[in-house]
């Protein structure tokens, strides 16, 4: 049996995205910037508990959990948390 | 602003000179890389994966987590999938800081530098580990150890912990805790390793630059991160960042480093002991403090002003 083998049987997991689902599917409010509020500070994204949101301060929807921390820290109120459609 | 510089002190102890956090400033560049994938399984709003993300970015590739039971074990996802881009070793409640004893030790024997970091809760901490901990710090490991703490035993249904503050709802303190919270940092403190801080979730650059900090130095390493829990404390999820800033400006949670012995307070907390805002606007939005008695609330606050009276009289000596 090589190492590698041996290594095969033990509990391993690997680094993937997603490994925990579409974690966006849990969301009650979605989070909308207003561009014409927002002064490109990036501490929402420096907050977000999840790293969702990218250097282009665009929000990953398919994984974004809608906890609101970004709306919230907003210091110009750009974020508005609203509610999804079902 | 903060004063680090003990580089006397820590000269006679320690062949590396600790870089202030002022000179960290400097080359503290937040990494862009996330080492937590897109996405954990932990619940919208947890400080938890916060933190995480800020601790990983500090120490950077070339670290090994390891991690007993907590809700961290928990929300790298299903196997044979994880969300941790990082080696990580997931081990007993109890076993953490042993494992990474040895491990540190086998990095060491093979001439390599790998970051050690424990990554524990409160209850591996200050109940489960302490024991392990407590023989780490004393032979000395060379490895950092960072306990989240949200004040009970998340994952498995919030109950009471050695770190769930007096006068807190658990689902085993209905009525609120009748104990204090347990002072895990004193008991790190008596064990004089090189560094010692308390950070907090909701100040991640502090936190970034404490990690970083702390893996300068070579032997134990102990940093205490106040972690807000929505469904533990029973607050809404987008209260997260605040709930951790209102415990540092009201003086429940202070910041601090202790190098070589000598403590020095940060300059977020020295705002709120000269100015700190009344407790009731930290306990108010939380529903574990929902009924709380006046009486509970007054030996809370004496609680606070004795704390900070003590880390004030430990910056000031000489
Ligand atoms: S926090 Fe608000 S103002 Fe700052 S980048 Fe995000 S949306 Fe824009
Ligand atoms: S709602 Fe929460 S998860 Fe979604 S982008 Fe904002 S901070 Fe991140
Ligand atoms: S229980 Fe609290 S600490 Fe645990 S994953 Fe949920 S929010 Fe995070």
């Amino acid at each position: 049996m090589t190492a590698l083998q041996k290594r095969e049987r033990l509990a391993i997991s690997r680094p993937t995205g997603g490994a925990a689902g579409k974690t966006g599917t849990w969301r009650v409010f979605r989070p909308v910037v207003d561009r014409e509020k927002c002064n490109d500070c990036g501490l929402c994204a420096t907050y977000c508990p999840d790293a969702v949101i990218n250097d282009e301060l665009e929000i990953d929807l398919n994984f974004c959990k809608g906890c609101g921390i970004c709306a919230n820290e907003c210091p110009k109120k750009a974020i508005e948390m609203v509610r999804e459609e079902k | 602003m903060i004063n680090n510089d003990r580089s006397s002190i820590a000269l006679s102890r320690s062949p590396i000179r600790s870089p202030s956090l002022q000179e960290l400033d400097i080359i503290a560049e937040i990494p862009k890389e996330e080492y937590v994938l897109k996405c954990t399984s932990a619940c919208a709003g947890c400080s938890d994966s916060l933190a995480l993300r800020y601790v990983l970015k500090a120490a950077g590739p070339d670290t090994v987590l390891v991690v007993p039971a907590c809700c961290t074990s928990v929300i790298q996802g299903i196997w044979p999938n994880t969300a941790f881009n990082i080696p990580v070793y997931n081990i007993a409640f109890g076993a953490a800081a042993a494992c990474a004893s040895g491990m540190s030790n086998a990095f060491r024997k093979a001439g390599k530098k790998t970051n050690v970091i424990v990554y524990a809760g409160d209850g591996g901490t200050l109940d489960i580990g302490i024991q392990a901990m407590s023989g780490a710090f004393e032979r000395g490991t060379d490895f950092l150890y960072v306990c989240y703490d949200n004040e009970a035993y998340g994952n498995t249904g919030m109950q009471r912990s050695g770190a769930t503050p007096l006068g807190a709802k658990t689902t085993t303190t209905p009525t609120g805790k009748t104990d204090f919270k347990k002072d895990i940092d004193a008991i790190i403190a008596a064990h004089d390793p090189p560094y010692q801080a308390t950070a907090a979730a909701a100040y991640p650059q502090d936190l970034f630059k404490k990690v970083q900090k702390a893996l300068t130095f070579r032997g134990p390493s102990f940093i205490h991160v106040l972690a807000p829990c929505p469904p533990g404390w029973r607050y809404s999820t987008e209260k997260t960042v605040e709930m951790g800033k209102l415990a540092v400006k009201s003086g429940m949670w202070v910041l601090y480093e202790r190098e070589y012995g000598k403590v020095t307070i940060g300059a977020q907390s020295k705002v709120a002991m000269k100015k700190p805002i009344p407790l009731e606007d930290y306990l108010a939005p939380q529903g574990r403090f929902k009924g709380i008695d006046p009486k509970t609330v007054d030996i809370l606050k004496q609680r606070i002003v004795k704390n900070l009276a003590k880390l004030a009289a430990e910056e000031a000596a000489p």
